[in-house]
């Protein structure tokens, strides 16, 4: 148990100690708040939908959460290559205790950075229907940094390479985001495109959330909580699997 | 001395595909002795250690450490040794301090002992000063030191140091020698260290391996070394075993870049 505490405030730590990173990272979404935000607002208003930013600050917020989970279990790349992850795996405590404390660091780190963005969405603009509701909605948060910090778990024991960390970022963070329903509604999409969003879990993410907050669920945010908890059980199986797999 | 071997190595051998890296080899460690593994880099050192410290399992052949076999009793086994690998294995965003304490965590220290322990180790090592700076800050020599400082942590019964001394300024290779010999004396700890400098395992190690192509070709104390080859020189007594000098220049790539590595992260 202390193993897992020490593992996970080393992640905290390390999280809270880079101000610069925590600001650059600020950088993508509010370039997408505020110029797709701004930039397509009036279009979706004489389309009949509302307020573009209220109903994208949700799926901006889950853009935070996933690019920070992953970002952070990636980062085990890092200390593959410069070693510190050996200096773990030659204790004498169980691999599983070690993946557990790595996983939920990064979770919790992008539940920090999640939180930041929903502040930075609330002074854009953005205001929930209820004071209420906001705190079931970092419950969503919590599950959408789960699952994809234990994905970047399982990512991050099976490549080697750091090369392989270019590859995760184009061909599965950002297509994991543009298929989400982050930035569009889900009604009315093409087949391919509808079938692509239904396999994307940050898809029921960003629905919650938007249930939630805005009180326009897609799926319903039972059915969302649902899906999100059984992914993240087989993905914190998947990284704990791969885990235990790993050669030094 | 007791008489019982702390590690004892019986016949290993470790293949990866088709490349013996490891090749039948055999050897006694006694507890409280220093033990150098001389060899060019590519001679199989690495692989030995990796295999001692449970990282990798050997494909034929039983290693033992204080009496229990490593690769059936892995877990026991790993609260018994400290390790300072090639690459550095700290974590150069967290302080000295902390790095210290989580090595501590994972090894079980209870509470007060770790932290009477990381004093009195960063002390010893001369970095008490500056235990509450971030590692990133070290130079190549305080790192080694911090690392070595941490693998002791725990008052493991044997030190495995896997070429302690590359990348390092002769001064700081000094220090760190003055370090090692003086852990006898403070720590009782057996050491087994790897290195391809000679005049290093003829100052430092009471016994010597000398290791080529996977195969340990002869052992003893530099003394005996140099009387069973006629020589008069460590460097000579290398030469007569195993028919080359160091061969410093087949560095591998990998070697190569972790030199860069580290000189990079000074």
């Amino acid at each position: 148990m202390n193993v897992v505490f020490v593992l996970w405030l080393r992640e905290v730590k390390k999280y809270l100690r880079s101000r610069v990173q925590i600001v650059a990272s600020l950088g993508g979404p509010l370039m997408y708040l505020g110029v797709l935000g701004f930039g397509l607002g009036p279009v979706f208003q004489r389309a009949g939908e509302g307020s573009y930013l209220q109903f994208m600050a949700p799926g901006v917020i889950g853009m935070a959460v996933l690019f920070t989970a992953m970002f952070s279990g990636i980062a085990m790349l890092w200390d593959r290559q410069f070693g510190f992850l050996k200096e773990t795996l030659v204790a004498p405590v169980p691999r599983l205790a070690i993946m557990i404390g790595r996983t939920l660091g990064g979770a919790t780190v992008a539940v920090l950075q999640g939180t930041l963005i929903f502040v930075v969405t609330l002074i854009a603009g953005f205001r929930p229907v209820s004071v209420l509701t906001v705190p079931l909605a970092f419950l969503l948060i919590a599950l959408i940094a789960v699952v994809f910090a234990a994905l970047a778990t399982a990512i991050g024991s099976t490549i080697k390479e750091m090369q392989g960390f270019q590859m995760v970022m184009n061909f599965l963070v950002m297509p994991i985001f543009f298929l989400s329903a982050a930035i569009y509604p889900l009604e009315g999409l093409p087949r391919v495109l509808a079938a692509l969003t239904r396999v994307d879990p940050l898809t029921y993410g960003v629905d919650g959330m938007r249930g939630l907050l805005t009180g326009r669920a897609h799926f319903g945010v039972a059915f969302d909580v649902a899906v999100l908890v059984a992914v993240g059980v087989l993905f914190v199986a998947a990284g704990a699997w791969r885990f235990s797999k790993i050669e030094a | 001395m007791s008489d019982r071997p702390i590690l004892r190595v019986h016949h290993i051998v470790k293949s990866f595909g088709t490349v013996l890296a490891v090749n039948d080899v055999s050897f006694d460690v006694r507890p409280g002795e220093i033990f150098a593994f001389l060899g060019p880099n590519g001679a199989g050192k690495t692989t030995t250690i990796k295999m001692l410290t449970t990282l990798l399992r050997p494909t034929t052949g039983s290693l033992e450490l204080d009496g229990l076999d490593v690769t059936m009793h892995p877990t026991e086994v790993r609260k018994r040794f400290g390790v300072v690998f090639q690459d550095p294995s700290l974590d150069g965003e967290l302080t000295a301090w902390e790095n210290m304490d989580i090595h501590g965590v994972l090894y079980h220290v209870a509470r007060h002992a770790r932290r009477a322990r990381c004093e009195v180790l960063l002390r010893m090592f001369e970095l008490y000063e500056r235990r509450d700076d971030l590692v990133k800050t070290f130079s190549g020599g305080m790192k080694r030191r911090l690392e070595i400082a941490r693998g002791l942590l725990h008052t493991p019964r044997v030190l495995f140091l896997d070429e302690p001394t590359l990348g390092l300024d002769p001064q700081s290779r000094n220090q760190m020698w003055t370090h090692v010999r003086n852990l006898r004396a403070t720590e009782g700890v057996t050491v087994f260290l790897t290195t391809h400098y000679m005049d290093e395992a003829d100052r430092v190690a009471d016994r010597i391996a000398v290791i080529d192509h996977g195969r340990i070709v002869a052992t003893g104390s530099s003394a005996e070394l140099k009387q069973q080859t006629g020589t008069d020189s460590l460097e000579a007594a290398f030469l007569a075993l195993t028919g080359t000098t160091i061969r410093d220049e087949s560095a591998t790539a990998a070697d190569q870049m972790r030199q860069v590595a580290r000189v990079w992260r000074r």
